[in-house]
């Protein structure tokens, strides 16, 4: 049966000079032990010596260890000598351990905060060292370019395949659920407008023409972003993780040949025709409002269609894709390949990844839309 | 512990005919073996043969396919969730690659288990842990990271994590893998120095010969192509008088 007697402690002088510290009862764990100041306040100037007495023991475990450990670290800073004679055998032996390898003192830090601004500028300088990392990422994946070019980039064409279906068909009904609901939204928005001057017919020009050219890339952009941007990080980060990059490394073989080109590949290859796709679907939903809602004819509808797309708003769709894909494949191996050694790093690289890639994707296609105005396209 | 354990005739902890399989694939079968309390208990055997998913079963990670696991004629297995509960709080374990959560630090990786378990103040946790990690050799590295440590150190620490909660059984999974000698030579005496100070009962998971032969007193030999245990009793024994293959196995082929 467990002993429920509870712990006792006597402090009694021993001489002139010496306490001893008597012990009974049960000190374990899930008891309520004393805590160590009760001694701090026995231990008045003077005292020398600081005797236990543990034949009064029924039970002990970690808990008088601790207590011991903690008068013994006091008394040390007192220049008081303990005498442990009087414990049982077991709990001196591993006091004696616990007390053979000394405090590293190097190893302890302050753990003060920093202020609301040096935070501030720890952040700015971080970002700003950020920036040649990001470059210098930039260059090896053009290297990288470079060597796939003239057919010397090392990797396997498995890994490229399987990055293409992770990429492509696997999105396919997220990408239609999102692009279907956006172009019936983009059709009632343009019908409530276009109604006042009773152009309804123009609801096709609209979501063709935006579908197309702008709003199926940027969907399928932020989606992939989430998807496989993450995805990336998080699979890069984890193999940083497990030291698998630095195996690569050590190899010889190039770690962004290797990891970075089939994801950037398959990113590029696959978020344009998500595009087209998004467009597609798009279109589809534009249909449906049209004929359902506003009594357009689907033959009408169609022939508008046709009329309002030309080839360079495909063009426009589909390098806007491309470029999209990129920046997704670009933040989700930069933030993977900088990944720290733990976990949480892990969940911060993926993160990070799909945030980058959202800034990346919403930069390059204020310039593309910039410079597609100025080139008149 | 030094206190007296509610006492049964029961052995401490027994397997019955315990098979374990992954689905068609039959790792180990029909084990029976028992560890006193206060053994040191070494499962033995080469890569592969099982070692490493007796050690699951016997914590409750994997559900052997037949047999059951006791813990004082307990059935662990068969226990409704609270005692299987109750009876896992028993248990410390110290997996292979140390497994210390990455996003604590060292104090609070050992402190988990205490503010989880028990109802003790933060001072007194602190107090704890700090005296586990100096138990391991880790006095000062209270505030550090395990992505900052050595293998050695996170071995060590994921030690003071197991004991924390100063478990009547701690199940170690390869003790020295990745340390050096001396290394594995001090935390093998810290394994023994448990077992005699607070009666710990221990199960060392090791193909490692050095610490098989000088902390355990009792063991299994597991072998891969039969999968069953060819082997049980003292390992000294059973490297004196015990099947050829474990000879063989405990000399390094020399016999």
């Amino acid at each position: 049966m467990p002993d429920n007697t509870p712990w006792l402690l006597d402090i009694r002088p021993d001489g002139d000079e010496g306490l001893e510290l008597v012990l009974g009862g049960r000190w374990c764990m899930d008891g309520n032990l004393p805590a160590i100041d009760v001694l701090a306040e026995a231990l008045v100037e003077g005292i020398q010596r600081v005797r236990f007495d543990g034949s009064g023991l029924a039970a002990w475990d970690s808990g008088l260890l601790t207590f011991v450990a903690g008068t013994a670290r006091i008394c040390a800073g007192r220049g008081i000598a303990v005498d442990t004679d009087g414990l049982p055998d077991g709990a001196r032996r591993l006091l004696a351990m616990a007390l053979a390898v000394p405090e590293q003192k190097v190893a302890l830090r302050s753990a003060e905060r920093a202020g609301l601004l040096a935070q501030v500028g720890g952040a700015t300088i971080e970002f700003w060292h950020g920036i040649p990392q990001m470059l210098h990422f930039l260059g090896e994946i053009t290297q990288a370019f470079a060597r796939l070019l003239t057919g010397r980039a090392r990797f396997r064409r498995s890994d490229l395949w399987r990055e293409i279906e992770e990429v492509g068909p696997r999105a396919l009904p997220i990408v239609f659920v999102i692009s279907f609901l956006v172009g019936l939204i983009l059709a009632y928005l343009g019908a409530d407008q276009l109604r006042l001057v009773g152009a309804q017919i123009f609801i096709a020009d609209l979501v063709a023409i935006g579908m197309v050219r702008e709003i199926g890339a940027l969907m399928t952009g932020i989606i992939v972003a989430g998807r496989t941007g993450a995805a990336v990080a998080a699979r890069l980060g984890t193999m940083q993780v497990n030291e698998e990059i630095d195996a690569f490394r050590t190899l010889g073989i190039s770690a962004i040949d290797f990891l970075v080109l089939p994801r950037i590949l398959a990113l590029m290859l696959m978020v344009p025709l998500l595009t087209l796709y998004a467009g597609f679907i798009g279109m589809l939903a534009g249909l449906l409002v049209s004929v359902t809602i506003f009594d357009i004819g689907v033959h009408e509808y169609y022939t508008e269609v046709l009329r309002a797309l030309q080839l360079k708003h495909f063009m426009v769709g589909l390098s806007k894709g491309t470029v999209y894909g990129a920046m997704i494949a670009y933040a989700g191996c930069l933030r993977g390949m900088q990944c720290g050694r733990s976990a949480e790093a892990v969940g911060r690289a993926a993160t990070s990844a799909v945030v980058t890639a959202i800034l990346l994707i919403t930069i390059a296609a204020s310039i593309m839309t910039i410079v597609y105005y100025q080139l008149d396209i | 512990m030094a206190e007296t354990r509610p006492t049964n005739d029961q052995p401490f902890i027994e397997v019955r005919a315990l098979t374990m399989a992954y689905g068609d694939f039959v790792v180990q079968r029909d084990l029976n073996f028992v560890v006193n309390q206060g053994d040191i208990f070494v499962v033995m055997g080469g890569n592969g043969c099982g070692k490493t998913t007796l050690m699951r079963a016997l914590i409750g990670l994997q559900q052997p396919a037949q047999g059951s696991v006791l813990y004082g004629g307990e059935d662990f297995w068969s226990a409704a969730p609270e005692a299987r509960q109750r009876l896992k709080r028993r248990l410390g374990v110290l997996f292979q690659g140390g497994a210390l959560w990455s996003s604590l630090t060292l104090a609070e990786n050992v402190a988990l288990p205490l503010s989880e378990y028990t109802d003790l103040p933060q001072a007194h946790v602190d107090d704890i842990v700090s005296f586990k990690l100096a138990l391991v050799g880790l006095a000062g590295f209270e505030e550090f990271y395990p992505a900052e440590l050595s293998g050695g150190m996170k071995k060590r620490a994921a030690l003071a994590r197991a004991m924390a909660l100063d478990p009547d059984i701690l199940v170690i999974d390869e003790p020295s893998s990745g340390l050096d000698p001396l290394t594995a030579r001090r935390l093998d005496e810290l394994i023994v120095e448990l077992r005699d100070s607070l009666g710990t009962t221990i199960v060392v998971v090791t193909h490692e010969l050095a610490s098989i032969l000088s902390i355990g007193n009792n063991s299994i030999y597991l072998d891969a192509d039969t999968h069953t245990m060819i082997a049980t009793g003292h390992p000294q024994l059973a490297l004196e008088s015990g099947d050829p293959k474990v000879r063989h196995f405990l000399t390094r082929g020399a016999t």
